[in-house]
């Protein structure tokens, strides 16, 4: 799995990345973990409100800070 | 609704401390208590209840009904939706290309880029408790106001090749409908809210501690003399006083109220509450990285003069 924490860097985006890399260490297994502050690439996804979880190129959630449980249960549903 | 409260910065100061009454120190001292435990109290009911309400309105749902209207009715419909939807200063750049993506025009963008910050809802609803509906009205009134008149004169600059980035317009605006549950969304505001406050505590008492000493030690004569009515350049000083300091509405709100009940007049306490949070430092900081500096100067220069505009509407109708 492909995971994307998308944001221009405000704590916000920066919880959302710890709670993420947090998540996938409870589900076992290789899946990358890539922070996204490329304002265009942020764009292209079409998210306006920061911090947004995509996981394989799919918007999960934006605007939320998501705790590690919900994390997990996106990613495990994906 | 507030009274308990007085009698208990009283018992606290008058009979605990032993206080002198009438004195400096226990006037400041009971107005510190009673102002800060005021103000967390409503601080907090006050972002709870707003943010529940708002997370029926995510941005993205504004941005879905503002695109396709004509400009008009799309400058007041995106200034509407700044006091109703939630908008923090690290999501500007992306709401501004998200909007401008949509096809919504600059001016409109702007439009909501200014009234979001500046009608907040929380500020609102602290306004309304603390000075009533009707400078509240006012307010949203005047707030809405600036944010459409600014947005329609950048609108008519023709400053399009200001925006520094690339905006690949969309088409398909596929808006997932939220499906929170109910219980869910208690939980999350209630997170929200304590992170807000958890961020702002600070600034309401150092607000309200400013507020205490001025008004037990300052006679209100020296703030009717120096920040006053009758000194035509009150206004002006409090706005630029304002740009630099960047503090939440909210923060900023109980020492409005002091110097206003010291006899600032409240036209010239709004314009720099306004300047506090319509025109922050950080935010032009941010919005650097997509536009030019002259259009970030024209867009404070606007709604910087339209502030000044308004001080002097309500110190003139209000006196």
């Amino acid at each position: 799995m492909k995971i994307e924490i998308l944001g221009t860097g405000c704590a916000k985006c920066k919880t959302l990345e710890e709670a993420a890399k947090q998540a996938v260490a409870k589900i076992g297994g290789f899946h990358s973990v890539e922070k996204v502050e490329d304002i265009v690439k942020i764009m292209n996804y079409n998210v306006i409100s920061t911090p947004a979880l995509v996981v394989d190129n799919v918007v999960k959630s934006s605007g939320k800070v998501l705790s590690v449980d919900e994390i997990v249960k996106i990613l495990k549903e994906s | 609704m507030f009274e308990w409260l007085e009698n208990f910065s009283y018992i606290i100061v008058f009979n605990i401390l032993n206080l002198e009454k009438h004195s400096p120190i226990s006037e400041a001292l009971s107005f510190f208590i009673y102002d800060t435990l005021k103000i967390f109290i409503l601080l907090i009911s006050i972002i709870y209840i707003v943010t529940l309400l708002r997370s029926y309105f995510p941005i993205e749902k504004a941005r879905a009904y503002i695109s396709g209207k004509n400009k008009i009715t799309g400058h007041v419909l995106a200034a509407i939706f700044g006091v109703i939807t939630p908008f923090c200063s690290c999501s500007a750049i992306p709401l501004f290309l998200g909007f401008l993506q949509a096809r919504i025009p600059l001016g409109v963008t702007f439009s909501y880029l200014i009234s979001a910050p500046l009608s907040d809802a929380v500020v609102i609803a602290m306004l309304l408790s603390l000075f009533g509906w009707k400078i509240a009205l006012l307010y949203i009134g005047i707030g809405l106001f600036v944010a459409i008149i600014a947005g329609i004169i950048i609108g008519s600059m023709g400053l399009e090749k200001e925006v520094l980035i690339e905006v690949k317009p969309i088409d398909e605006m596929n808006y997932k409908e939220d499906e929170t549950k109910f219980r869910h969304r208690l939980r999350e505001s209630w997170e929200y809210s304590r992170d807000i406050f958890k961020k702002i505590y600070l600034y309401v008492i150092i607000g309200v501690g400013i507020g205490a000493f001025i008004h037990g030690y300052i006679p209100a004569d020296f703030i009717a003399l120096y920040a006053g009515g009758d000194i035509w350049y009150a206004p002006i000083v409090s706005v630029v006083m304002g740009i630099p300091m960047y503090s939440n509405a909210a923060g900023i709100l109980p020492l409005v109220e002091v110097l206003t009940s010291k006899g600032m007049l409240l036209g010239t306490a709004l314009s720099f509450m306004m300047a506090v949070v319509a025109l922050s430092l950080p935010e032009a900081m941010i919005l650097k990285r997509v536009l030019s500096t002259k259009l970030i100067a024209i867009f404070f220069a606007i709604v910087g003069f339209e502030i000044l505009l308004v001080g002097y509407l309500f110190n003139a109708i209000l006196q």
